[in-house]
């Protein structure tokens, strides 16, 4: 497994353009996470400090990082899908097969390395809030702290699945921009599936219930938009702004389904594929 | 003896297109073979399929003694496709390290490999930098890299110029010298030639023949003649059983032999006759000549 996670850690940090990708992935949240944790002056005029709306308050918090840190992930399911792409284009699949790896391992190579990336984001985002809120938070007690915590786990299974996804269309279709779009067509296709089941059971609620079970937006529901829960500390009175936010093991079940599946369709692709 | 690998009535189909039929052969520990046919023959295929990244359709193969399956079986292998297939960001030694680690083998023959192909001072410059015939020769290096049982090369010296295609026969040469057992498949007649002792030979995915490159053909050879008195000659030629066809071109005769007949004895038998050879050479077909014949035999 290490041989194998080093293998695919080679062939992309030698890559400027991967490497590149890799940093922004990284670094971008984090940047971003510490710029609104600090009292920006603009001009005098006004001071914006985010952390006086109590959105880095536990356990808010992990909801809150958690939610936003996931859109970075774009960056490297570009990674993804270039890491596929250009073992098609440069011949070196068929070359690392001639040379002995055997298809599982290829694919194997290629699972592990997203999990590893995966296992990274979500400890790095996890320790930058821990940070930022032991700083800034009003509660630091253990209980309250570490309450929401599975919103990490959340994170992390949300990451794998998406990469899982951009890894399958990369294999499926060998090109890193068509993979992409692909992404987006995927997008379309779940609101059709939307509008078609809203046809079927004339309830807007049933097509979601179903929805829910799409890829990209089982992928999406792990972690719901935090905004909501935001406004709903600010006005506690108001009873229909509430709404289920938390994490649930059904969802991540869903996922990690997903996950299963696009991991043995791609293998299930490269070996039924002559190259 | 030993072999390395063995193939069993192997078909491969491309929807319509049958590119292998019911191929079966050996081969052998310690022989420099050839797989020689026409483009779109099914020798890439053929290749592509013991190498693991063709599925075939029928039939079966196995490296060595059929105990090890065929992605270990790879590991002791060493096989050139076509193109020099690497990463073009990566320097020569990174791309060899990876092959290395693919292998499981110790990074430490990188060095002497690449010295191997004369690419030791170009080591560190990106794979994209290098010329085909460059590239070619790294091919070499990253397959030589586990000292393999075997070395397959599929059309080494395609596209590359004379001086290019003269550095890969060396090495190709060097290589069998040392002992190991090479798989060359070529449409070139003149590269298997100089370096095959066994041929197996392919058309439209059919083998029309294995064995030694000598032996391709009932074949003792002929002669090449000249003489002063070349009509006298040419009668005794014709009247003799021991010779089949004898042509005439300009002042050259080709005498060609039904038994066994060496110069010596040949030339004995001339001068009792009182005729005085000015040109003799014995040759035998040329596997040029030797393969239309056998081609044409089919037709």
């Amino acid at each position: 497994m290490i041989r194998l996670v080093q293998l695919e850690l080679q062939k992309l940090w030698l890559n400027r353009t991967s490497k590149i990708l890799i940093f922004i992935s990284f670094i971008l949240p984090f940047t971003v996470l510490v710029l609104s944790s600090i009292k920006i002056n603009f001009f005098g005029f006004f001071t914006l400090e985010l952390g006086e709306l109590g959105i880095f308050n536990f356990p808010i918090i992990w909801h809150i990082t958690t939610f936003f840190a996931s859109y970075f992930k774009f960056f490297f399911a570009i990674v993804v899908v270039s890491m596929i792409g250009n073992e098609y284009s440069n011949k070196t699949l068929k070359q690392n097969l001639i040379d002995g790896l055997s298809k599982k391992e290829f694919i194997l190579s290629k699972f592990y390395t997203i999990v590893f990336f995966s296992l990274a984001a979500t400890v790095l985002i996890g320790v930058a809030t821990f940070c930022i809120g032991m700083y800034y938070s009003s509660y630091t007690e253990a209980s309250i702290v570490f309450r929401e915590v599975e919103f990490l786990l959340a994170y992390f299974v949300k990451l794998t699945g998406f990469f899982s996804l951009c890894l399958f269309f990369g294999m499926l279709l060998k090109r890193s921009a068509f993979a992409l779009a692909f992404l987006f067509v995927l997008y379309i296709v779940e609101w059709l599936v939307f509008w078609g089941a809203y046809e079927i059971f004339d309830s807007a609620d049933k097509a979601f219930q179903i929805k829910n079970y799409m890829p990209l937006e089982s992928m999406y529901k792990l972690i719901d938009q935090p905004i909501q829960r935001i406004v709903m500390t600010k006005f506690p009175e108001k009873a229909e702004l509430g709404y289920d936010y938390a994490v649930h093991f059904s969802e991540i079940a869903i996922v990690m389904g997903w996950t299963a599946l696009f991991i043995f369709l791609s293998y299930r692709l490269l070996k039924k594929r002559d190259l | 003896m030993e072999n390395i690998l063995t193939i069993n009535n192997l078909t491969k189909k491309f929807g319509y297109l049958t590119a292998v039929k019911d191929l079966s052969f050996t081969i052998q520990k310690g022989n420099v073979y050839g797989i020689l046919g026409p483009n779109g023959s099914g020798k890439s295929t053929t290749l592509g399929i013991v190498l693991n990244v063709v599925n075939k359709t029928n039939g079966d193969f196995h490296w060595f003694d059929g105990n090890t399956n065929t992605h270990d079986a790879l590991k002791k292998v060493g096989a050139i496709i076509e193109r020099p297939n690497f990463y073009p960001y990566m320097t020569a030694e990174q791309n060899l390290k990876l092959v290395c680690k693919i292998k499981g083998v110790d990074t430490s023959k990188i060095e002497e490999k690449l010295e191997v192909v004369g690419l030791l001072d170009r080591k560190n410059s990106k794979f994209r930098t290098y010329s085909l015939g460059m590239k070619q020769r790294l091919a070499i290096a990253s397959a030589l890299l586990n000292d393999p049982e075997i070395l397959i090369l599929d059309e080494p010296t395609n596209g590359l110029d004379p001086q290019g295609i003269h550095q890969i026969r060396q090495i190709i040469k060097d290589i069998a010298a040392n002992g190991t057992t090479i798989l060359l498949a070529s449409h070139l007649l003149d590269e298997v030639e100089k370096v095959c002792s066994h041929v197996v030979v392919l058309r439209k995915g059919e083998k029309l023949y294995s064995g030694r490159v000598d032996e391709m053909i009932n074949s003792h050879g002929f002669f090449e003649l000249k003489a002063d008195k070349i009509e006298e000659l040419k009668s005794i030629l014709e009247e003799d059983d021991t010779f089949g066809n004898v042509k005439i071109e300009d002042d050259l005769i080709t005498a060609f032999l039904n038994e066994p007949l060496s110069a010596s004895d040949f030339n004995a038998l001339m001068f009792k006759k009182n005729i005085v050879l000015s040109h003799l050479v014995k040759r035998k077909e040329s596997l040029e000549e030797q393969f239309l014949q056998l081609t044409d035999n089919l037709n």
